[in-house]
């Protein structure tokens, strides 16, 4: 399987009154084709600001975005509007995602006129296909956004990603803000899009057990730092990096009869404003030491599972050794 | 009457007996709530949980007496809190009442605090209100305490609460909750705006904290998870009526009535594999135009024609275990052959 | 079951979206044809304006009839609200005059509005430099009080209806300017706009489509309830010997007039005073009633 978005060294500062704000810093991620890769953390770090920047919303500071092969880090407004169509975004918000003015029609239909591959003919076939797909009822047509629930007020969104045919989609938590229920629905409606038209989606969210249940990959992210990646299973299995640990446990779970042990972190975040070099989890760390102070790189520990913690043969000697002949392979690599 | 034998636990703290709530507008009427029923007693802690709109906030206001003045009216039924009824005491008694035995702990800290404020200024303000007499001094100390037991360091007392973070701001306004012993504790999606890791911090405080003191506790949430780290006992709302009760062992791990089973099914688990999650088909009905007959069975997989019309029977299941529905065996009874189906 | 049949399943109708098919016009005229009160105020205003349309029907007499034989009545049946130093027909000047009164009170706020959205949607937009400087310049123009600005411009420009337009428009845009963009700045960074970049959108179609629709209430509400202000620096324009002269019966020249004769005949002044109070009065009840009926967060 190819890949077919590549971050390489990603950066996107922002400059503010006191300095620049670090949000997404040194970002290497790779997003095979028809996958979903997970990207969580908590607030601050910077998962919604790389979306952005993936997509074009905002310039990258630093570092490449490679897209099918090609460099696409800094496109031209001549070439944007190209890109664009190959690469989606849908948000958060189903209350402020779409235009209070437009009925579902109107915002449906733009994104096809725009693209220009449309004949004016066929454009309500288009339409009801769209509508179809995402599973808006057909007399919805012409609803406005404040008559519509929430969650078909995200198929809308959804359907306005998809309506310029991409292979790539940005979820910028997607399901945050729906009930239970229909967040449900909502992830049996991406995941099967993803297999009708093997779709690769970044899916950012900071609920645990909706990426589980989505992503095939995935990467936390702590103050705009990596700090582990893997494949998903994995990192239930196994989370080496200390915060993905107490990420992890902080997860309330349903079973009364397995209650979790919490690991209690301690402090409070540091400010990315002009951030010191090194771990920026160090401060909440229960086992930081000097060496954290200096720049932590991502290593390979077992096959495909990347981490940034200098004691993290130490604090998972156990899962290492159950594991030995994965980690020599590694080494002898 | 069945239901009547399970909530009678003698020595209850607080009672909503029968509680009907209206919002009338101009156009219409919407029953936020439904001949509500359940009861608590001292240092026992309940969980509401339910999905937007089916009104489980609209109850925790109504205990506190504090719906908006407009369009709101309580049209039935009573509170009885320490055996006074809520509903009809006069406003004096009831502001005794409010922030010093019952007190409530909202969803969003930002708006809660007074953002011009220090945050010394608004503790030791509730405080001194309802100990009429106490000296600032004494005020001032006894908030340095209260902040204390929820984390946060004495030298940032003079602080506003723009220079905290989420989840410290919260933990003043649990201090400010808890700041006059209250009896009753009412805390609406506290730590929902909250992040992950400090969601579960500022939980186990709040426990730590009403355990401490022997605090009942209504905590309204629609995240089953939080349910089963904190409660005793849950009570499933829907379409303005509690439609399970009971102990969260028994809820949670025999759940009757099929909205519980389908919420539970639908909530995607972290411990565990699934290829496809079970959504509970639709929508939940807008409160002013409620289905006939059971709320619930406009979505329900095991509805039937005796569903759609007249009233739902309250069933007990055993020990303190209540569901609201017609067709409990047999749907129990479809359950069982479902998962001979699933089983390799 | 089919996975397309499940994703339709999953997403069943509920019979509250079928109900509430009103498309937010519909919802608009509900409103405000429930609101009393508005009505009232339309509907009085509306009779103003028909009032002056139709004055040629209605009026009894000529507004520059001279009559000198009469001058100096009192209100009586022949002369509803007496006559003037002239014998002219006061009632009939009134009505006739609010041609003069209502239009500029209408043409200044249209332009003052135009203007606003042009420079606040520019301002508001484009942000940084451009929205710096075109701040600083309003803050420099809005400096001088307003009435002594729309008197130099009117001075500058000399009498007759499109030039006092003109001079009361200039002192209106800039409020409303600043208004525009603030809502503006705050809708530009909605998740739609940001949806609406995504999505190729050109920013010409953004203001357009998206950003100007969604705020621009604040600006008319604003300008209906101006032209009641507008209406009445008019007259004080009129008053102050600039913009509308006599004989004209504009109702701020009319109040001038009575006031050489006004320890005699103090009636003169009745009828200029009631029709701008009432079209004043009318038209903000009516803009209450409009931003009410705007508002997005009252139930239908």
């Amino acid at each position: 399987m190819s890949a077919v978005v590549e971050l390489k060294n990603l950066k996107k500062y922002f400059d503010v009154k006191e300095g620049q704000l670090h949000a997404v810093d040194d970002i290497t991620m790779s997003f095979e084709e028809g996958t979903t890769m997970g990207v969580v953390g908590e607030s601050g770090c910077g998962k919604s600001t790389l979306a952005r920047t993936i997509i074009h919303l905002y310039e990258p500071t630093s570092g490449q975005i490679i897209y099918k092969g090609r460099d696409v880090t800094h496109v031209s407004r001549k070439d944007l509007p190209k890109l664009r169509q190959e690469m989606q975004i849908i948000f958060q918000d189903p209350y402020m995602t779409l235009n209070p003015r437009y009925t579902v029609e109107d915002t449906l239909k733009e994104p096809l006129i725009l693209s220009g591959k449309y004949e004016p003919a066929s454009l309500d076939k288009q339409l009801s296909k769209i509508m179809d797909m995402v599973g808006i009822s057909g007399r919805l047509r012409m609803a406005y956004p404040h008559e519509l629930s929430g969650g078909r007020r995200q198929r809308v969104g959804i359907g306005r990603a998809l309506a310029m045919n991409p292979k790539f989609i940005v979820c910028d938590e997607p399901v945050s803000a729906l009930d239970v229920s229909i967040q449900a629905q909502i992830i049996n409606l991406l995941q099967d899009l993803q297999k009708e038209y093997g779709l690769t989606y970044m899916f950012v969210t900071h609920d645990m057990s909706v990426v589980r249940h989505i992503s095939h990959n995935i990467s936390v992210m702590y103050l705009g730092q990596l700090v582990e990646t893997s494949p998903t299973k994995d990192l239930f299995k196994i989370a080496l990096h200390p915060y993905s640990k107490a990420l992890l446990s902080a997860i309330p779970s349903v079973d009364i009869d397995r209650p979790r042990k919490k690991i209690a972190l301690k402090g409070e975040l540091v400010s990315p404003i002009n951030p010191k070099p090194g771990c920026r989890f160090a401060p909440r760390c229960p086992y930081a030491c000097e060496a954290c102070s200096k720049p932590q790189i991502l290593r390979e520990l077992l096959p495909n599972h990347y981490i940034a913690c200098c004691r993290a043969e130490e604090l998972n000697r156990e899962a290492l050794a159950a594991n030995q002949e994965n980690v020599n392979g590694i080494l002898l690599k | 009457m069945e239901q009547t034998c399970v909530y009678q636990k003698g020595e209850d703290l607080l009672k909503v007996e029968d509680l009907s709530i209206e919002y009338t507008s101009s156009k219409k009427i919407v029953h936020a709530t439904n001949h509500v029923l359940f009861a608590l007693r001292r240092g026992e802690s309940m969980a509401l949980v339910g999905e937007s709109g089916c009104g489980k906030s609209t109850i925790a206001k109504a205990i506190l007496r504090i719906l908006p003045d407009y369009g709101a009216r309580i049209t039935g039924g009573k509170i009885l809190f320490d055996g006074e009824d809520l509903v009809t005491i006069p406003e004096k008694e009831m502001d005794k009442i409010r922030g010093k035995r019952i007190s409530m702990v909202f969803q969003d800290p930002m708006t809660a605090l007074n953002p011009v404020k220090k945050i010394v200024t608004q503790v030791s303000g509730v405080i001194r209100l309802h100990h009429p007499g106490m000296s600032r001094k004494e005020s001032v100390q006894e908030t340095i305490r209260m902040l204390g037991s929820v984390g946060i360091n004495p030298n940032r007392i003079n602080d506003y609460p723009y220079q905290f973070s989420g989840g410290m701001q919260q933990r003043v306004v649990i201090a400010i909750g808890l700041a006059c012993n209250p009896e009753l504790l009412l805390a609406d999606e506290p730590t929902t705006a909250l992040d992950v890791t400090i969601q579960s911090q500022v939980l186990d405080m709040m426990m730590d904290l009403i355990h401490e003191r022997n605090t009942a506790m209504l905590l309204i949430t629609h995240n089953f998870g939080i349910v089963a780290e904190t409660c005793d006992y849950v009570g499933v709302v829907y379409g303005g009526e509690i439609v399970e009760y009971g102990t969260k062992r028994e809820v949670l791990k025999s759940p009757a009535h099929p909205y519980t089973m389908g919420l539970l099914d639908a909530i995607p688990d972290v411990a565990k594999d699934s290829d496809r999650l079970q959504p509970i088909p639709g929508i939940m009905p807008e409160p002013s135009n409620l289905p006939a007959g059971c709320k619930f069975h406009t979505r329900c997989k095991y509805a039937t024609e005796v569903c759609m019309s007249g009233d739902v029977p309250v069933v007990g299941l055993g020990g303190q275990h209540i569901c609201q529905c017609h067709r409990i065996k047999e749907i129990q009874a479809e359950r069982k052959r479902e998962e001979e189906v699933e089983k390799p | 079951m089919n996975n397309k049949q499940s994703i339709i399943a999953e997403n069943a109708d509920s019979d509250a979206d079928t109900t509430q098919k009103m498309t937010s016009a519909k919802v608009f005229w509900n409103r405000i044809l429930h609101n009393r009160l508005a009505m009232f105020g339309g509907i009085v205003f509306l009779l103003i304006v028909l009032l002056s349309v139709f004055a040629n029907f209605i009026a009894p007499y000529e507004y520059m009839a001279i009559d000198p034989a009469n001058k100096f009545m009192m209100p009586c049946a022949e002369h509803l609200f007496g006559t003037d130093q002239y014998g002219r027909d006061i009632f009939s000047r009134v009505i006739y005059g609010g041609r003069w009164s209502l239009t500029l009170g209408l043409v200044t706020t249209i332009i003052s509005t135009i203007g606003a959205i042009i420079v606040g949607s520019i301002a508001g937009y484009f942000g940084g430099t451009v929205d710096a400087v075109i701040m600083r310049i309003i803050d420099v123009i809005q400096c001088v009080p307003g009435i002594l600005l729309t008197i130099i411009i009117a001075t500058m420009l000399g009498s007759g209806l499109l030039n006092t337009c003109l001079a009361l428009s200039f002192g209106a845009i800039w409020g409303g300017a600043r208004l525009l963009r603030g809502q503006i700045l705050t809708v530009r960074n909605q998740e739609y706009v940001e949806a609406a970049r995504a999505t190729n959108v050109k920013p010409f179609r953004i203001i357009i489509r998206y950003v100007l629709p969604n705020s621009i209430q604040p600006l008319i509400i604003n300008a209906c309830m101006s032209i009641g202000g507008t209406i009445m620096s008019a007259s004080g324009l009129s008053f102050l010997g600039i913009g509308i002269q006599p004989p004209l019966p504009e109702w701020g020249a009319m109040l001038n007039d009575s006031l050489s004769s006004f320890r005699h005949y103090p009636y003169l002044m009745v009828a200029p005073l009631i029709f701008i109070s009432l079209t004043v009065l009318s038209i903000s009840l009516f803009g209450d009633g409009l931003r009410d009926a705007l508002d997005p967060r009252m139930n239908a």
